[in-house]
């Protein structure tokens, strides 16, 4: 069986939600560095982090640039920067223009992740109002990686798994109960 | 498509003869940015020409000199704003300025400093702290056009409610409307905060020390660099500044991943500013 190396999580409207039930499936049962791009507004400073630091069992980091991408590690994009992986799996941040309207946009994380881990990536797209997040689940199962979108039944906002769904580059349809235990299942040392 | 390491490898090979072209077109060397930021850039324009491979852009690169230019356009960044990061002004007041009253006479280099916005944010602290008249602000680009537009000092007024709301955030205590004037359009910054700004040309790629700094700003412009070429600059850095001076990075950058981390001690971790050691 293939193993994994990261995970590339994409959330939007209604993210914080589905992320606070993933983690507390999760709790510190996978060990691969899990990376996540949660839209939130330019001016929420650490915010995010502090809410995602209380509902985390491991820990949760906002990257700074060259940091190197470990295990055990919850990493979180920073409010307007992008978020991508380089060759050497270090971070790099980016104040380039918006894309989908976002920054940090889940396209950049997903595309050049799956250009590293290539097909050791898993990439979930959860909850959210646009399509941010579609193309990087294309690369990621270009490059034969594993991909999964939240159930848009499930979703509070179906609009982004949905988007995913529908370009025909979806592996698993689940919940977030179903991807966590997936997660644990596939991951488990 | 399936794609696979070959394909990127491919890919990568194909991005370092673009820049080795654009580089012998045009002077600038991007060879040592960012590789994840340069191939970001470079698919946009992919996608907007219509090519479908990194290696088309080669003979527009050789035979039109207005894709050049274009490209070079696209490489370049200019995200800033006036007291940017209102916080980082904060810590810098409470922590660097009182050091800085010590000194009968100041330099301090904005390295990479775009269109000027936190340059002139940088004359406004000096000038509420009592500095600035004793203050000689270096403010360099490598890109003449947003020197130009720097020491201009014109901004768009609709910036301008932004632009109030960082200064209080940032510890200002005055109307932030004394200084500058305004037409239909724009805010004008007023001269006074010029007058000890001197703007010039300067690459850090390429160019060599800028002596005797006491304070050297140069936030959110390492992050488009690789690990090398940050090594080099804050190399550069370190050689430009008087023992005890003061390096300030980007809230998102840190010296931590460097092979100068040893030659500075951390001021405020939080907000990226470091001290040169003195022995």
């Amino acid at each position: 069986m293939i193993s994994y190396d990261i995970v590339v999580i994409g959330a939007s409207a209604g993210g914080l939600y589905a992320l606070e039930e993933l983690l507390g499936i999760l709790r510190d049962k996978i060990k691969v560095p899990i990376v996540i791009v949660q839209h939130i507004s330019a001016d929420s400073g650490d915010s995010l982090l502090k809410i995602v630091k209380n509902f985390s069992t491991i820990r949760v980091v906002e990257p700074i640039d060259k940091e190197s991408i470990d295990r055990n590690q919850i990493y979180l994009a920073s409010p307007d920067y992008h978020l991508m992986v380089e060759r050497d799996k270090t971070f790099s941040l980016y104040m380039g223009p918006k894309e989908n309207f976002c920054r940090p946009a889940i396209d950049l994380l997903f595309e050049t992740a799956a250009e590293v881990f290539l097909e050791r990536t898993i990439g979930i797209i959860l909850t959210g109002a646009n399509n941010d997040g579609t193309k990087g689940i294309k690369s990621i199962k270009d490059f034969l990686g594993l991909t999964i979108a939240q159930s848009p039944l499930e979703a509070q906002v179906s609009i982004m798994p949905q988007s995913a769904i529908n370009s025909g580059s979806i592996d698993h349809i689940l919940t977030i109960n179903e991807i966590g235990n997936l997660l644990i299942e596939l991951l488990k040392e | 498509m399936e794609k696979n390491k070959e394909y990127v490898d491919n890919e990568e090979l194909e991005i370092d003869l673009v820049l080795d072209a654009l580089l012998k077109k045009s002077d600038f060397d991007y060879r040592n940015y960012s590789r994840a930021h340069i191939k970001r850039r470079l698919s946009h324009r992919l996608a907007v020409s219509g090519f479908s491979r990194f290696s088309e852009l080669i003979p527009e690169l050789i035979y039109n000199p207005d894709f050049v230019r274009q490209l070079l356009l696209d490489l370049s960044i200019n995200v800033t704003e006036m007291f940017r990061d209102p916080e980082f002004y904060v810590a810098f007041k409470a922590l660097v300025c009182p050091y800085l009253k010590t000194y009968p006479f100041l330099k301090l280099w904005h390295a990479g400093c775009s269109s000027g916005q936190e340059v002139y944010s940088t004359s406004i602290l000096l000038k509420e702290g009592n500095l600035y008249d004793n203050s000689q602000i270096y403010a360099t680009d490598f890109n003449v056009d947003i020197l130009e537009r720097a020491k201009e000092a014109r901004y768009p007024i609709e910036n301008i409610k932004n632009y109030t709301k960082n200064y209080h955030e940032a510890g200002g205590e005055f109307s932030f409307s004394d200084y500058y004037s305004a037409d239909s359009d724009s805010a004008i910054l007023s001269n006074d905060l010029k007058k000890n700004i001197l703007f010039s040309f300067h690459n850090l790629v390429t160019d060599g020390a800028f002596g005797e700094m006491n304070v050297i700003f140069c936030r959110n412009v390492l992050i488009y660099f690789d690990k090398t070429l940050q090594n080099k600059v804050l190399q550069l850095f370190h050689d430009s500044l008087v023992p005890g001076g003061f390096l300030c990075l980007g809230s998102k950058e840190s010296i931590l991943y460097s092979e100068v981390d040893h030659l500075f001690e951390v001021i405020s971790r939080d907000w990226k500013i470091y001290r040169k050691k003195v022995h």
